[in-house]
């Protein structure tokens, strides 16, 4: 298999504030992080609050700023250099490279129907030639995504969190893309929908052939879903592994100390977190 | 031990346009000194509205039921919490006997004023000390719960501090008025779990060093797994199953108990299917009829009793008690 997205020695640097003599202060958000998302992987990309994992999923789809190093985007029909693309290859890697949302209230303009939520990524992208086109691939998707017909027409406020999640996924994948982000797509839900969300996000990448990057705070979930995990902190990937490897034999301080801060369902099973201090 | 607080058949709802919402419905418990209770539940569950209560703390659209009744055993005698109106009489329960840590620290500071200023503040107004004597006590509270340098944190903002820190900030000042009851809304919901870890070690180590009850509201059954003594586990305002944490865990006595913990991810089992409650949580508008979780419940035969009428509260083992008829208690 070959990787659908290589990052090379990639650095994400922020300026902080100005100054007039010597170098201002940086912020390193994404520091030299290399990587390689196999095609068709459920790649998970773990950390705290501030580890940069956001960053890092942003520069891929072009929405944050690169100080160095590269992204490389190749699905088998197209190559692209992420960092130098030029106008047309931008407007046709947005449509194989999409996002999923965390918050699935902020996500759904509360003015638009379902039907044209959905519908909006293929009218801007000119992606469709008639209204008959694109109200085939709406429906497509929405079948897939367990919405029926009648929800088209409602707006989002009628729906549950769960449902509107399904709208969300709905919509990242009606330009059938190649490469879908999830970031945090199940953070606000409640635990008895997530579930549902997760299974649903598994059952399409097998049948429409995506690779997801699966981006969470919550290890749990990620050792449920994905099949490759990178652990980051402070900009920096800590270590990556095949899931089962990385939590049967978790090789870095950190991902231990991050493994014992979960507290177990078991109240006899005692909650001892390692504090992790870099070195 | 005595009862801290008695909560009984609280059934609250809410005046909207759309009609009267209910949000609690008959809902009983009681909570002793020195005990952790878990309030678990989903959105819409009731959990925050029913910890409001404790305090009157709900919006003036809220109308309680007559038979709605929250007595609170505080040193200076009981107190009918819910007959209580000027803000004055008010103070007993918001600030004196029970205070509440939320869930954002952040909105939960003001912002132009310094953490030092604000913890005064609440001594001065509950409390007969001066501001030298508040300032030392507010100094030694932000000590206690693991800030270092409390007097330089003393005279900064709640921006200058990390997450973490601002919600241990937040829970020196609740417990600085020495409260009777801590009410946490989802306390560490916001906190990156290292920073969770530490925060569940300062609440269980303040239980035993004070000796004051606390209502623990979560939607984490893993966190009350960690810190509770004993849990209810509420689905749109009704408590379906409460009893000693590790009974309602380990034996769940309802299908919605077991269908939270079954949908949980658990590391200790990366084969076991994720499996997800049915459908969705209804809207508050449709509440359904009988009880409240048969729409979702995989376990009931379509025409059961469940739908018609409700289920009373039943004992299944000693102190553990779920929404059930008497045929279906487990055995």
């Amino acid at each position: 298999m070959n990787p659908i997205i290589s990052i090379d020695d990639l650095s994400i640097h922020f300026p902080l504030g100005k100054s007039f003599l010597g170098k201002a202060p940086v912020l390193k958000a994404v520091d030299q992080v290399s990587l390689k998302i196999e095609k068709g992987a459920f790649f998970g990309l773990v950390g705290e609050s501030g580890s940069g994992k956001t960053t890092l999923g942003r520069s891929i789809l072009r929405a944050a700023p690169i100080s160095g190093g590269s992204i490389r985007y190749d699905d088998g029909e197209v190559s692209y250099d992420v960092g130098n693309l030029t106008k047309s290859e931008l407007k046709d890697y947005r449509s194989r490279a999409q996002l999923i949302f965390q918050d699935p209230y902020a996500a759904l303009s509360p003015r638009m129907t379902v039907r044209d939520i959905i519908a909006e990524p293929l009218e801007v992208m000119g992606l469709t030639k008639s209204r008959e086109e694109t109200d085939e691939r709406v429906r497509e998707i929405a079948a897939k995504c367990r919405l029926n017909l009648e929800h088209l027409r409602r707006f989002p406020h009628a729906f549950s969190g769960g449902q509107r999640q399904r709208i969300s996924i709905a919509r990242a994948l009606v330009c059938r893309p190649k490469f879908v982000i999830a970031d945090e797509a199940v953070a606000a839900l409640d635990v008895s929908i997530q579930a549902d969300i997760l299974n649903l996000l598994k059952s399409l990448q097998e049948e429409l052939d995506l690779t997801l990057l699966f981006i969470s705070h919550d290890l749990s979930v990620v050792a449920h879903v994905c099949d490759h995990v990178a652990v980051m902190y402070h900009g920096v990937i800590m270590e990556q592994a095949p899931t089962r490897e990385l939590f049967a034999n978790p090789g870095h301080a950190y991902t231990r100390s991050l493994l014992s801060a979960i507290p177990s369902l078991d109240p006899d099973h005692k909650l001892e977190a390692q504090v992790y201090t870099p070195d | 031990m005595s009862s801290l607080i008695d909560v009984e058949n609280l059934t609250l709802k809410f005046r909207t346009d759309e009609g009267l919402i209910t949000a609690v419905d008959d809902v009983s418990f009681s909570l002793k000194k020195g005990e952790i209770l878990g309030l678990v539940g989903e959105s819409g569950s009731g959990k925050s509205v029913t910890a409001k209560a404790l305090m009157h703390l709900n919006s003036k659209n809220a109308v309680y039921t007559p038979e709605s009744k929250i007595t609170l055993h505080s040193d200076s005698g009981e107190v009918d919490v819910l007959s209580l109106r000027t803000p004055k009489e008010l103070n007993v329960v918001r600030g004196g006997a029970i205070s509440m840590i939320f869930q954002e620290p952040m909105a939960s500071f003001a912002p132009a004023i310094t953490i030092g200023k604000q913890m005064v503040e609440q001594l001065l107004l509950h409390s007969d000390m001066n501001k030298k004597q508040a300032k030392a006590i507010s100094v030694e509270m932000l000590d206690r719960v693991g800030i270092k340098e409390p007097a330089k944190r003393f005279d900064q903002y709640a921006f200058e501090l990390s997450g973490g820190m601002r919600q241990r900030a937040m829970i020196a000042m609740a417990l600085s008025t020495k409260p009777a009851l801590l009410i946490a809304d989802e306390p560490t919901t916001a906190l990156d779990v290292t920073i969770q870890a530490q925060v569940i070690d300062l609440m269980k180590d303040l239980v035993a060093e004070f000796g004051m009850g606390i209502i623990f509201i979560t939607h984490d059954l893993g966190v009350v797994a960690q810190t509770a003594d004993r849990v209810n586990v509420m689905y749109l305002g009704r408590i379906l199953e409460s009893g000693p944490v590790r009974d309602v865990i380990r034996t769940p006595a309802h299908a919605y108990t077991r269908g939270l913990i079954n949908a949980l991810p658990k590391l200790e089992d990366l084969d076991a299917p994720l499996m997800p409650i049915p459908g969705d949580i209804p809207s508050p508008l449709e509440r359904p009829s009988g009880c409240v979780f048969h729409t979702r419940n995989p376990e009931l035969e379509p025409g059961s009793r469940y739908e018609r009428e409700r289920p009373p509260l039943i004992e299944v083992s000693p102190g553990h008690f779920a929404a059930l008829f008497p045929e279906d208690v487990p055995q």
